[in-house]
């Protein structure tokens, strides 16, 4: 863990927002828009919650910072480039530089866990030998180094969702964002969640995490709030 | 090369250092494999048919084509044994003419058993008799003048150089040939369509591999190339499983057939079919049909995989 630690998780950028939104609308096909005009930031080594009720869109918030939808109208600028104006294969570069835990993890059942949270490494074609030490100690600091070679299907909810937290910042990402990340498991782990996250923000990393747990928010009441209803976003600094 | 061997020392193991990105022996997985294999062993099948028919059209052609026919008709009051002999010796002597052969009374029975029974003397029926000949490969006789000179010596003598028979048999053999053609075209149209179908729809279960995979930073190219390596695998297993079902199911055939076709019918089976063993070019043609096999399944989940990640930005 200290030499995982002691190396940095990301370099923090002077500058350059990492994030900055401005008036982005995303509609469905031909229905209602739902999100509307919104325009937000995010700072280098900064700590944030999205939050709103069911369905107000933190989903597909995340989904356009992690460059997986794309907005109907507005501008999206990551780490200080338009990506409406990239390539293929910048916005993959864009998106190396991104950690996701997605809500329903979405780990590989055929691969290990040591092979899920070494993909993010393997897809960018670095050789094994280059980072297996550090896979095996990320998955030590998560709690998950008795269960390097079993299956997800085997793995806990808990251990699932860790597992997606270690292949999130493996890659070392300036950027983490997660998906309701405490929602599978009980409040005692989501707070040592919440607090692996915080390490990592004092890291270097900024964290975007969606919830709609008030009561854990405020536990961090230090960190922004961002907050969505009815298509709009409200920021709270 | 190096990579060549590793791919195909991974084509029928799995042992790989590291595990496969793409599940392996998955449900869609084995149903593709057996779909490609079943769909090629039929592709195969038709391929060799359409060599063994237009090789046996060709056989027919050229053994026919290659030689002429005098029939000396019984004339009463004549000995046709000394007009079949005059008959003989004018074809040895003519230039352009090799291999004459009478034939004999006995011979005759034999070619008329199947119509009229055995045990029959032909001595009492008024069966015209056969003189064959070859035709040389270094010079073309004069047919014309032959035919004038026969008539002349052995007025009951009739020559046959099969040009109306060719003719017939050239047409009916391309109609043959023609028709596996276009058997073939429609087996390897349902090959290309069930193959893609299969292709698509084992795709669809591993959209969650592609999609996690882009999420976490791979390159277009790099998920490609995994897919289009993992379904060129998949292809070759299910093409070659087909293509070797196929090449067996022929070699078998050339065994067993002449055991089955003995005697007189055998002969005249054997004279409109020829030979039932394939020949190398068949077997070539089967391999290529295995690897479009292949190449269609890459061709396939590359066009499947490329549409997908398009959705994906």
């Amino acid at each position: 863990m200290a030499a995982f630690r002691s190396q940095g998780l990301a370099e923090p950028i002077s500058g350059v927002n990492l994030v900055r939104f401005e008036n982005v609308g995303v509609r469905y096909g031909s229905g209602n828009e739902i999100l509307r005009d919104i325009s937000f930031t995010i700072e280098p080594n900064s700590f944030q919650f999205l939050t709103g009720p069911s369905g107000a869109g933190k989903t597909t918030l995340l989904r356009l910072v992690l460059l997986s939808l794309k907005p109907t109208r507005g501008l999206i600028s990551l780490f200080g480039s338009n990506v409406a104006e990239l390539k293929k294969n910048e916005l993959t570069e864009l998106r190396r530089r991104i950690g996701v835990v997605f809500q329903d993890f979405r780990l590989l059942d055929h691969l290990t866990t040591y092979e899920n949270v070494a993909l993010p490494l393997r897809v960018q074609g670095k050789d094994e030998s280059s980072y297996r030490a550090e896979v095996q100690e990320l998955l030590q600091w998560v709690g998950l180094g008795h269960r390097i070679h079993v299956l997800p299907p085997t793995l806990s909810g808990g251990e699932k969702q860790r597992a997606a937290i270690a292949r999130a910042l493996i890659v070392r990402p300036e950027l983490l964002l997660a998906d309701e990340p405490t929602g599978n498991v009980d409040p005692s782990l989501a707070r040592r969640l919440l607090r692996l996250f915080v390490e990592l923000q004092k890291s270097g990393t900024s964290v975007l995490i969606a919830t709609h747990d008030l009561s854990l928010m405020d536990q961090f009441d230090y960190a922004r709030r961002m907050v969505l209803s009815d298509g709009r976003l409200i920021v709270y600094d | 090369m190096k990579s060549i061997i590793k791919f195909w020392e991974n084509l029928f193991s799995h042992k790989e250092q590291r595990a496969a990105l793409i599940p392996h022996n998955t449900v869609a997985g084995r149903s593709l494999v057996i779909v490609i294999a079943i769909m090629s062993f039929l592709a195969s099948l038709t391929m060799g048919a359409v060599f063994l028919i237009s090789e046996a059209a060709g056989n027919w052609s050229s053994s026919v084509s290659s030689e002429l026919t005098v029939q000396i008709r019984p004339v009463m009051g004549k000995d046709i044994d000394r007009d079949v002999q005059v008959v003989a010796n004018l074809l040895t002597n003519y230039q352009g003419l090799t291999d004459v052969r009478i034939i004999s009374k006995k011979e005759s029975e034999r070619l008329l058993e199947p119509w009229l029974g055995t045990g029959l003397s032909l001595n009492d029926l008024p069966i015209p008799r056969l003189v064959l000949a070859k035709f040389s490969k270094q010079t073309k006789p004069n047919l014309a003048a032959l035919k004038k000179n026969l008539e002349e010596k052995i007025p009951q003598a009739s020559l046959d150089d099969h040009a109306h028979w060719i003719g017939r048999l050239v047409a009916m053999a391309r109609t043959v040939v023609v028709g596996a053609i276009i058997i073939l075209v429609l087996v390897l149209t349902a090959m290309v369509l069930a193959v893609s179908f299969v292709t698509n729809g084992t795709m669809s279960s591993n959209s969650e591999v592609i999609n996690v995979l882009h999420f976490v930073g791979a390159k277009n190219a790099f998920i490609a190339k995994e897919f289009q390596s993992h379904f060129l695998g998949l292809g070759l297993r299910g093409g070659l499983m087909g293509g070797a079902f196929a090449a067996i199911a022929f070699l078998s055939s050339s065994q067993i057939f002449p055991l089955l076709s003995d005697g007189a019918s055998g002969d005249q089976v054997n004279a409109l079919f020829g030979s039932t063993s394939l020949s190398l070019s068949g077997y070539i043609s089967i391999g290529m049909v295995s690897v479009l096999a292949a190449l269609l399944t890459a061709l396939a989940s590359r066009l499947i995989l490329m549409r997908h990640l398009k959705s994906l930005w």
